[in-house]
């Protein structure tokens, strides 16, 4: 077996991660240009939407990751926050910037494409409106680590948001689908009407492994950098061969 | 086939498509830069620290 | 236990007695802000008795969100939080106890004020008492959900403002359920569905919030 403990270490994760990192940007390239040339030449004109519908190629991706890297935090959070360690708090912190941008793609390309659809800019869909309370939880987190100077508590004291808010995500999503319902204006679907073919859930998919290998990426980039402003005094890190003496 | 500019207008969605996916570029060229600034300036500072303590050592 | 809960909420009133102005000033917002609308808007009743559950709502939620800030503040300050923390006594009982305080002192006379703005909206006694209903059920949520925000928060600078970006998002089940209750039952369909939401809410937060907000008052205070 795998000792995690010894994972668990920032010393020995700081090499592994630049290494899954690199690896990782590989794919997110590699994908992200069979995704685009798929979603702009193989995936045929929608009867219903004409070419508009090409946003959902980037739309549903960024939308699942939002809500992904946010479980992912709560996860590494709560960790974080049973098992005292230290770098499982580093990495929620990590993955919040990103998540923020995917839920910011994920309304801006909503907008964009709620325009020509349904002639507005923005809708009260029940979906919309919890993607856009999930980007103030989002700016929530980043905004109580910012305010906090002491990292032991900024870990602690996130995690705890991070657990309370996912638990409020379903009771969230439950309540402004039930007001949505209940003001029957604004409810429009989006997913009724034009059945999706196979070759753009194919694309879909692959621009969602795309986003998730960024994502990954990214993130990991990111903890190497707070792994080292947290252990710039430690011995191991004077030692890196990219520390110029 | 068709041809460039066709492809460009993307049928009279071209606002909404391009914006979309402009946007969405951008950002995903953002923030990598950001993060690579990030890992400068802290390599520099630490180097920075170790330059000043080996200098009081010696 | 059950002492410790009682001395905890007779403590903080009398506390809360002796500088009234706080109160005083929870209170006034709410009225201000609902007497706002109508200057914004316009007069014309039809249109106040449409907003009047979003304003009511609003503009509560608003209120007990500015007096969260002094909700551990001033224990914290005093060291009698430390003392708390140390006790026997489980710290959500205590946590209890001191939302109850803080609930009874600027939840309740929003409730009670709420049927006097509600004629400034010229809205019918049923949809009054609906609304106080809604207002009872709701705002002791308000506070017990504020109070994780107020303990993550407690002695950071620029704690108020961050409070609010915290809690508002947290907050909004309740603005939907509340609301939605006083809305259905003005338009003839029966709020009892959005009123048992709301009860479910608050039987949730009585349960869970108390747990979160201590685990974050023992972070904060460390």
């Amino acid at each position: 077996m795998v000792n995690i403990y010894k994972f668990a270490s920032p010393a020995t994760f700081y090499p592994v991660a630049g290494k899954i990192a690199r690896v990782s940007t590989w794919i997110a390239v590699l994908l992200l240009a069979v995704g685009l040339y798929m979603s702009f030449f193989v995936a045929p004109t929608d009867y219903k939407q004409g070419e508009g519908y090409r946003i959902i190629f980037i739309h549903v991706p960024a939308a699942w990751m939002s809500m992904f890297i946010y479980v992912v935090m709560a996860f590494w959070a709560g960790v974080g926050l049973v098992f005292n360690t230290r770098l499982s708090s580093m990495m929620a912190q990590a993955l919040a910037p990103t998540g923020a941008i995917m839920t910011f793609i994920a309304l801006w390309t909503g907008a964009f494409w709620g325009k020509p659809m349904w002639g507005a800019w923005w809708v009260w869909d029940a979906r919309l409106t919890s993607e856009l309370i999930l980007f103030f939880l989002y700016i929530g987190f980043i905004a109580l680590q910012g305010a906090i100077d002491d990292t032991r508590r900024a870990d602690r004291a996130g995690a705890v948001l991070l657990l309370v808010g996912v638990v409020n995500i379903p009771i969230i999503y439950f309540s402004v689908k039930w007001w949505n319902t209940l003001h029957q204006g604004a409810s429009v679907s989006i997913k009724n009407g034009s059945a999706m073919s196979t070759i753009m859930l194919q694309t879909m998919l692959i621009m969602t492994f795309a986003f998730w290998a960024y994502s990954i990426a990214v993130a990991l980039y990111r903890v190497r950098s707070i792994i080292l402003e947290r252990e710039k005094d430690a011995r191991w890190v004077s030692e890196l061969p990219e520390i110029r003496r | 086939m068709k041809s460039v500019s066709e492809f460009f207008s993307m049928g009279g969605y071209a606002l909404y498509v391009w914006g979309s996916f402009g946007v969405t570029a951008l950002l995903m060229i953002i923030e990598p830069i950001l993060v690579h600034q990030r890992r400068k300036a802290v390599l520099q500072r630490i180097s920075r620290l170790i330059r000043i303590k080996s200098e009081q050592n010696s | 236990m059950f002492e410790a809960f009682r001395t905890i909420v007779s403590r903080d009133l009398l506390l809360a007695m002796r500088r009234r102005s706080d109160v005083l000033t929870t209170l006034f917002f709410f009225v201000i802000v609902v007497s706002l609308f109508p200057l914004g808007i316009g007069p014309e009743l039809d249109t106040l008795r449409l907003i009047a559950p979003g304003v009511f709502w609003v503009a509560a939620l608003l209120a007990s969100m500015l007096a969260l800030e002094k909700l551990f503040f001033v224990d914290y300050q005093d060291g009698a939080l430390e003392q708390m923390l140390l006790a026997p006594q489980p710290l959500s009982i205590l946590v209890l106890g001191k939302v109850l305080a803080h609930w009874l002192v600027t939840g309740l006379p929003l409730v009670l004020l709420s049927p006097l703005l509600g004629l400034q909206y010229d809205l019918p006694g049923d949809t009054i008492i609906t609304m106080m209903i809604t207002l009872l059920v709701g705002t002791p949520a308000l506070s017990l959900i504020g109070a994780i925000g107020a303990a993550l928060t407690l002695g950071l600078r620029g704690g108020g403002v961050l409070v609010s970006l915290l809690v508002l998002p947290l907050y909004i089940p309740v603005l939907i359920f509340g609301a939605g209750a006083v809305e259905a039952e003005a338009s003839g369909l029966g709020g009892a569905g959005h009123l048992s939401m709301l009860g479910a809410i608050l039987l949730l937060s009585i349960l869970a919030a108390p747990l979160a907000t201590s685990a974050a008052l023992r972070i904060s205070a460390e």
